[in-house]
């Protein structure tokens, strides 16, 4: 699904240059869960950024389902967004104006899916997150783990390839971040293909493959037994 | 182009612009009051415009009046302080050595100017009014809007000396019962009857004349009153495309050399010239729409800068939602329509408003002043003032909407998501 070959990428800091991503090699297959650790610095959510077409590796190939990702403009980058990739990030970033249901519509509408079938869309996989009954709430009257789930319903309706997640458990209590897990899990069973950034090791267990980034290399990268999120519920 | 008309972008606008109730309505107040102030400004000085034409219109725009006062110079063997008499041979003379003179009307007139007016008898019923001694030629200069069934004085009447005349609205109603027709009747003006031709109209504007004043042949008058080739003064009406003020100058000149006044004698001969009033009210009116038009324009331009401006903070209020956008796959090109697009409908919503309560406050001061003598009618902006101010606004909205929505698009998306 993910092929990635010498990937290197560095930032401009005035005048020094800041070698953040030292030739990353790398490859996904359909249906894996990933988890990229690392301490801060590592790398990692550039990793997660060039895999998600927000930011652009200076040398290196990057293949996505097939498709050679190169020489991106912004539109090129954003249809490519729409229809490959579905982000969860660590601030929810719903819009604060839209109800839950018209936010996990949004990227339906950036596929030109029709108002009547997009909101058909959105209140089904609403209720894949348990949140049906919510679907007219606005996100202000929605609990953190209620606000992430919704994230994860709207990464999911576009219906991509690979869901990128950002530290999606980062701003939740332990409870919650289980409760996104196990619905993270639940997704991944149904053989969506997820990448995982985060620095907590447990939530890492429950992925079924650890990478571990440190300097802009990877140091480590084994498959583990997946701690299942329901076993830690009583 | 595809994105305006889908209803989706729509949805997204009305959204956008609902849900931040606050926001729009500060946004659209500046544009408002301008295209406000526009149409109310310019539909005032239609009104006035108008009013000022009705004022006027029953005299002709380019003509003059001329009379004799006293000299102040001594000239030619004469002591100063000569009084001095418009002759009938005046006019010929005017008319043949002045190219411009297109019509020119001398008349007599009594109890106009402080001396008696007639006393105008009928049956047991009496009263005074001013009496005038015309030529027909007078109603090419002062339109005279006679009533049904009555006519002017015409050039037979002056030939035989005829004793008819034309009375007013006001003898008319003096002088006869409600439903009697006055036309053939006959009324006693000093002692001689006359036979009443018509009933004239009155229109007000024009200066001394007034409801009762009753017209008669100049050669009728002159055998009544005994005034031989007198003149009381000169109406005269110069071509429409000749300068009237010249010929005013060229009047004078003239009359001064046929009555041997000193050529640098100002107060010899008065004239009154309608033309200039005419066009110091015309320019005055003139002023006013080009004052409305720059007010409006300018204020139309602070309105949609004002646009802009909350535009360009709400964007950057929106920088974390803009990135979501995006990273959730919305191009930059819908970005930036989305935002030229809401600029576009603030502008002209704003716009359309500002028109319709423009539109409201005129009628509503049209019907506060109407039957008044206040120069003021139908105030009425042109159609295409307004598709012109709201073309204006679909223009400058545009552009003002490009630098907000290009501000947006410049943000990348992987630095709208990381502020925090």
């Amino acid at each position: 699904m993910i092929e990635i070959k010498n990937l290197h990428k560095s930032y401009k800091m005035g005048s020094n240059s800041l070698h953040v991503l030292k030739g990353i090699n790398f490859s996904v297959e359909e249906g894996e869960l990933v988890a990229i650790m690392g301490s801060s610095g590592s790398g990692k959510s550039t990793l997660l950024n060039i895999l998600g077409m927000l930011d652009e590796a200076d040398s290196g190939e990057y293949t996505l389902d097939g498709v050679p990702i190169k020489n991106l403009n912004e539109t090129k980058a954003a249809n490519y967004r729409n229809k490959f990739l579905g982000f969860v990030f660590q601030s929810f970033n719903l819009i604060n104006y839209k109800t839950a249901m018209e936010n996990v519509a949004l990227p339906l509408y950036y596929q030109r899916v029709a108002r009547k079938e997009r909101e058909k869309k959105a209140l089904m996989y609403l209720e894949r997150v348990g949140l049906k009954e919510w679907a007219t709430h606005l996100p202000s009257e929605l609990s953190g783990g209620q606000k992430q789930r919704v994230a994860i319903a709207r990464a999911m309706a576009a219906e991509p390839k690979v869901l990128l997640a950002d530290e999606p458990t980062g701003a939740l209590d332990s409870k919650t971040s289980l409760e996104v897990m196990e619905l993270i899990q639940k997704i991944n069973d149904d053989g969506n293909t997820i990448l995982i950034v985060t620095h907590e090791a447990d939530i890492a267990q429950m992925c079924k493959r650890i990478v571990h980034l440190k300097d802009g290399v990877i140091v480590e990268d084994k498959k583990v037994k997946q701690v299942r999120a329901s076993s830690y519920v009583q | 182009m595809r994105q305006l008309f889908d209803s989706n972008t729509w949805q997204e606008i009305f959204q956008s612009i609902s849900r931040n109730k606050v926001r729009t309505f500060l946004t659209m107040i500046g544009v408002f009051v301008g295209i406000y102030i526009y149409i109310g400004l310019s539909g005032a000085s239609k009104g006035l415009d108008n009013g000022f034409e009705r004022e006027f219109e029953s005299v002709a725009m380019n003509s003059m009046f001329a009379w004799a006062q006293s000299t102040s110079i001594p000239y030619g063997g004469y002591k100063t302080g000569r009084q001095l008499q418009l002759k009938l041979s005046d006019v010929q003379t005017l008319q043949n050595r002045i190219p411009e003179i297109q019509y020119i009307a001398p008349r007599n007139a009594r109890g106009v100017f402080g001396d008696t007016a007639a006393t105008v008898v009928r049956g047991l019923k009496s009263g005074n009014y001013a009496i005038y001694g015309d030529y027909p030629v007078f109603t090419r200069i002062a339109t005279k809007k006679i009533y049904d069934g009555g006519r002017f004085i015409n050039d037979e009447d002056v030939e035989q000396s005829r004793k008819v005349c034309v009375i007013g609205e006001r003898t008319q109603s003096e002088l006869f019962e409600k439903d009697e027709d006055p036309i053939g009747g006959y009324i006693r003006l000093d002692n001689v009857y006359f036979q009443i031709v018509g009933v004239h109209k009155f229109t007000p504007g024009g200066g001394f004349e007034s409801d009762g004043d009753i017209y008669i042949p100049f050669t009728t008058f002159k055998k009544l009153y005994n005034t031989g080739d007198d003149v009381s003064w000169l109406t005269i009406a110069a071509y429409d495309d000749a300068d009237v003020v010249k010929v005013e100058e060229d009047v004078k000149t003239i009359l001064k050399s046929i009555h041997r006044v000193d050529p640098k004698d100002e107060r010899a001969f008065g004239s009154f010239n309608l033309g200039e009033i005419f066009n110091r009210i015309v320019g005055f009116a003139n002023g006013l729409t080009f004052l409305s038009l720059i007010v409006g324009i300018a204020t139309i331009l602070a309105g949609v800068i004002g646009i802009g401006n909350i535009l360009l903070i709400s964007v950057k209020e929106r920088t974390r939602e803009l990135g979501v956008r995006r990273a959730l796959g919305a191009t930059p090109a819908e970005v930036r329509n989305q935002i030229i697009i809401e600029s576009l409908f603030l502008t002209l919503l704003a716009g359309i408003i500002g028109v319709i309560v423009g539109a409201l406050t005129l009628k509503g001061i049209d019907l506060a002043t109407q039957g008044t003598d206040f120069p003021y009618t139908n105030p009425t902006v042109p159609i295409p003032y307004v598709i012109g101010a709201l073309a204006l606004m679909v223009v400058l909205g545009t552009l003002i909407g490009l630098i907000p929505a290009q501000r947006a698009v410049s943000i990348r998306p992987i630095d709208a998501l990381r502020e925090e």
